[in-house]
C-alpha cells in the first residue's frame, strides 16, 4: 500500500513533528498553557536557519541560533502573560501574528530556498544507505535523545517545580516555587523545540516558507492527544514517548490517505480522510471498553 | 525481473519490426502531478497539462496513469506527497507552484521533474539559470511580462504618473512581481505606491489607502488580492481610479484591461514540455520557458465606470472585448 519512500518519509516527517509534539506537550500538558506561538516559532526556526545557512554560517550553528530565536519567541509570549497579565491564549496569538511579519523580515521575502546548499543533512547523502532511509534514522535518534533529555529534566528539581506550576500554581507558590520564572523557562524550552523542528524541516525539504507554520499547533495537539490515546500513560516516560508515537501515527495516516484513489477517493478528500483515520486510530484501542460502559 | 516480465521482453524483442504497428498508440505512461493548494489558476494549469497529454495520445484510464495530489495548503503534506512520488517512480513528476516544486526537487532526486507556475525558479533554487536547467529538473515560469504591462498603462493613460500596487507581502510570487514593477515602471515614466494586504479581508482597506494618491491601480497576479477582486473594483469605481490587472480573468470580473496570459495556456505549455520528456528528451536539455502566449483583454464598460474612455484602436487590438 505504501512505497518505501512514502513510509520512510512519513517516519522522517513524524520524527520532526515529534519535536513539535514534545514542545506542545511541555506548554499544553506540563504548564497547562495553551500556546499558539508555535504556528509562528516553527517557521521562525526555519527562517533563521535557512537565512543563516544561505549566508554561509555553519548549519549546526544556524540550527542552534534557530533554537535561540524560538526560545526568545516563547519568552515574549510568557512575558506578555506573566508580566503584562494578558490572557495566555491572546498573548500567544499576539506573538504568533507578530512572527509572521518578523519571518518575512528575516528571510527578506516569503521563501528561502536551501536546495543544493550544504545543510546539516548533507553528510547523510554520502552514506552507504540511501538518503531516504538515513534521514529518518538521524531524526529518530535526535527525537529519541531529546525525549530522554526531556524526561530527565522533568524529574529534576526544576522540572518538578515546573510540573507543580502547571498542575497547582498556588500550592507551587506556597512551596516557594517562582511560578512566573517557571512559565518563562517552560515556554522558552517549548518554543526552542518547535523552532528546532522548523529548522530541521526546512533543511530536509529544501526551503523555508512563511506559510509553513499554518496549522502546526493543530498537528502538535493531535499528536499529543492521539498519542495519549494509544499509549497508556503509566509513567512520565510513556507519556512523553506517546507524543512522538502520536506524531508518527499522524504522518502514517496521511501517507495512507494519499493512496485514497484505490477507494475511489480524490485528492480533495485528503484532509477528511486524515481526520477520519486519526479518529479511528484513537478510538479503536478503547472500542471494547466503550461498548462495555454502554451496556453496563 | 520476474520470469513473466522476462518472457514479455523476449517476445517483444522477437516481434521486433512488427512493434511499429503496436506503437500507433503510445505506450503506457505514469504522470504524478501535485499542487500546493486547490486554486482556480493552479487547477487550470493542471487541466492544460492533461489536455495536451490527451492530444498527444495519452488518455487517463487507457494508457495514462494520472496520479494527482493536492497538499491542501500544508507544507508538511507537500513533503510527504513528494516522497510518495519519489517512491512511485513515475515517468514524469509535474509540480505546480513554488513550495510543491521545492519539496519534489528535494525528495525525488532520480525522477524527471517538470515544474509549472513558479515565478522565479532561480531564486527558488530549482535551477541554476533559465538556460541551465537541473540534471532532472526544468519547467515553465509564470513570470508576467511586467514591462509590457507598464507600457499598456501608459498607452491607455498617457498623463498617468503614479500607480498603486496592491499585494500580499507573504506571497513569494507577488514580492518578485512588485520588485519587477518597481524596476520597469520608471521606464514608462511611472512611480509606484505600494499597498500591502496580508489577508483577503485587508484588500479593501489597502485599496482605500491608495485613493487620492495614485492615477491608476495595477494588480499583480496575487492570490490574496485576486480572491477579493470585487472589493477593489467597487472602490476603484467609486473613486474613479482606472484599475488594470495582470491576468485576463480579472478583466472579465471588471478591471479595465490586462495584457495577460491564462493559466490554462501555461498548463498547455507545461504539457508540451512533459510530452517531450515522455518522448525521451531529458529535462536537462530543455531550458526553462517563460510565458509565450499573451493576449489583450479590454473592458470598455469598466473603463467608463472608472471615468475613462478606451481608444477605438486599442479595442481593435484586443483579443477579447468584454461588454
Amino acid at each position: 500500500m505504501l512505497n518505501s519512500f512514502a513510509f520512510f518519509g512519513a517516519l522522517e516527517t513524524g520524527f520532526i513533528f515529534g519535536l513539535v509534539a514534545l514542545g506542545v506537550f511541555l506548554s499544553f500538558r506540563v504548564l497547562d498553557f495553551p500556546d499558539l506561538t508555535v504556528d509562528g516559532s516553527f517557521p521562525l526556526g526555519a527562517a533563521v536557519a535557512a537565512t543563516l545557512i544561505v549566508s554561509d554560517v555553519h548549519p549546526l550553528l544556524a540550527t542552534f541560533c534557530a533554537c535561540l530565536a524560538g526560545s526568545a519567541a516563547g519568552l515574549v509570549t510568557a512575558w506578555l502573560n506573566v508580566q503584562l497579565k494578558i490572557l495566555h491564549l491572546l498573548a500567544s496569538i499576539l506573538t504568533m501574528i507578530a512572527l509572521y511579519s518578523i519571518n518575512l523580515r528575516i528571510m527578506d521575502g516569503p521563501n528561502k530556498a536551501l536546495l543544493g546548499v550544504e545543510t546539516l543533512l548533507s553528510p547523510l547523502d554520502h552514506l552507504a544507505i540511501p538518503y531516504y532511509i538515513a534521514y529518518p534514522i538521524a531524526f529518530g535518534l535526535l527525537a529519541g535523545a531529546v525525549m530522554l533529555a526531556l524526561v530527565w529534566f522533568l524529574k529534576t528539581e526544576v522540572g518538578l517545580a515546573m510540573r507543580a506550576t502547571g498542575s497547582n500554581p498556588r500550592m507551587a507558590m506556597a512551596n516557594g516555587v517562582n511560578t512566573k520564572r517557571m512559565i518563562m523557562l517552560g515556554m522558552a524550552l517549548s518554543n526552542a523545540l518547535v523552532a528546532l523542528a522548523g529548522a530541521l524541516f526546512a533543511q530536509s525539504q529544501g526551503s523555508a516558507d512563511v506559510t509553513m507554520g499554518v496549522g502546526v499547533i493543530v498537528i502538535g495537539l493531535a499528536s499529543v492527544i492521539g498519542g495519549e490515546a494509544l499509549v497508556p500513560k503509566r509513567t512520565l516516560f510513556f507519556w512523553v514517548l506517546a507524543c512522538i508515537l502520536g506524531s508518527i501515527l499522524y504522518r502514517l495516516v496521511i501517507a495512507v490517505a494519499l493512496n485514497g484513489e484505490m477507494l475511489g477517493l480524490k485528492a480533495q478528500d485528503l484532509n477528511l480522510i486524515t481526520a477520519v483515520l486519526v479518529t479511528i486510530a484513537i478510538v479503536a484501542p478503547n472500542w471494547k471498553s466503550y461498548f462495555r460502559s454502554r451496556s453496563a | 525481473m520476474t520470469i513473466r516480465k522476462l518472457s514479455f521482453a523476449l517476445i517483444a524483442s522477437l516481434i521486433g519490426s512488427n512493434t511499429s504497428l503496436l506503437q500507433a498508440e503510445p505506450a503506457q505512461k505514469h504522470i504524478a502531478i501535485t499542487q500546493i493548494v486547490e486554486h482556480p489558476a493552479l487547477d487550470a494549469v493542471r487541466n492544460g497539462v492533461k489536455d495536451v497529454l490527451a492530444e498527444a495520445g495519452w488518455n487517463e484510464g487507457s494508457n495514462l496513469k494520472w496520479d494527482y495530489q493536492s497538499a491542501q495548503g500544508a507544507t508538511a503534506t507537500a513533503a510527504q506527497i513528494a516522497k510518495k512520488f519519489a517512491g512511485d517512480q513515475p515517468d514524469v513528476i509535474v509540480a505546480i507552484a513554488t513550495p510543491s516544486a521545492q519539496a519534489v526537487v528535494a525528495s525525488a532526486r532520480a525522477s524527471n521533474i517538470i515544474f509549472s507556475a513558479v515565478t522565479d525558479p532561480v531564486d527558488a533554487k530549482l535551477v541554476k539559470a533559465w538556460d541551465q536547467p537541473g540534471p532532472n529538473v526544468s519547467g515553465v515560469s509564470d513570470l508576467t511580462p511586467i514591462d509590457q504591462h507598464m507600457a499598456l498603462i501608459k498607452k491607455v493613460l498617457p498623463t498617468a504618473k503614479k500607480i498603486g500596487v496592491i499585494y500580499n507581502p507573504g506571497e513569494a510570487n507577488s514580492v518578485s512581481l512588485v520588485n519587477l514593477v518597481q524596476k520597469y515602471a520608471p521606464i514608462s515614466g511611472l512611480t509606484v505606491v505600494e499597498a500591502a494586504s496580508p489577508k483577503s479581508a485587508d484588500v479593501q482597506t489597502a485599496t482605500r489607502s491608495l485613493v487620492g494618491k495614485v492615477d491608476a491601480i495595477y494588480l499583480p497576479t496575487d492570490n490574496t488580492v485576486i480572491s477579493a477582486l470585487e472589493g477593489v473594483i467597487k472602490i476603484a469605481e467609486q473613486a474613479k481610479i482606472p484599475l488594470f490587472a495582470a491576468d485576463t480573468d480579472s478583466v472579465k470580473r471588471g478591471a479595465i484591461a490586462a495584457l495577460g496570459f491564462n493559466y490554462y495556456d501555461v498548463g498547455r505549455q507545461t504539457g508540451a514540455m512533459v510530452v517531450k520528456v515522455l518522448q525521451g528528451t531529458s529535462p536537462a536539455d530543455l531550458p526553462v520557458e517563460g510565458v509565450e502566449k499573451t493576449e489583450l483583454f479590454v473592458n470598455p464598460g469598466a473603463a467608463k465606470r472608472m471615468g475613462i474612455e478606451l481608444s477605438p484602436e486599442l479595442i481593435q487590438q484586443a483579443k477579447e472585448v468584454i461588454q
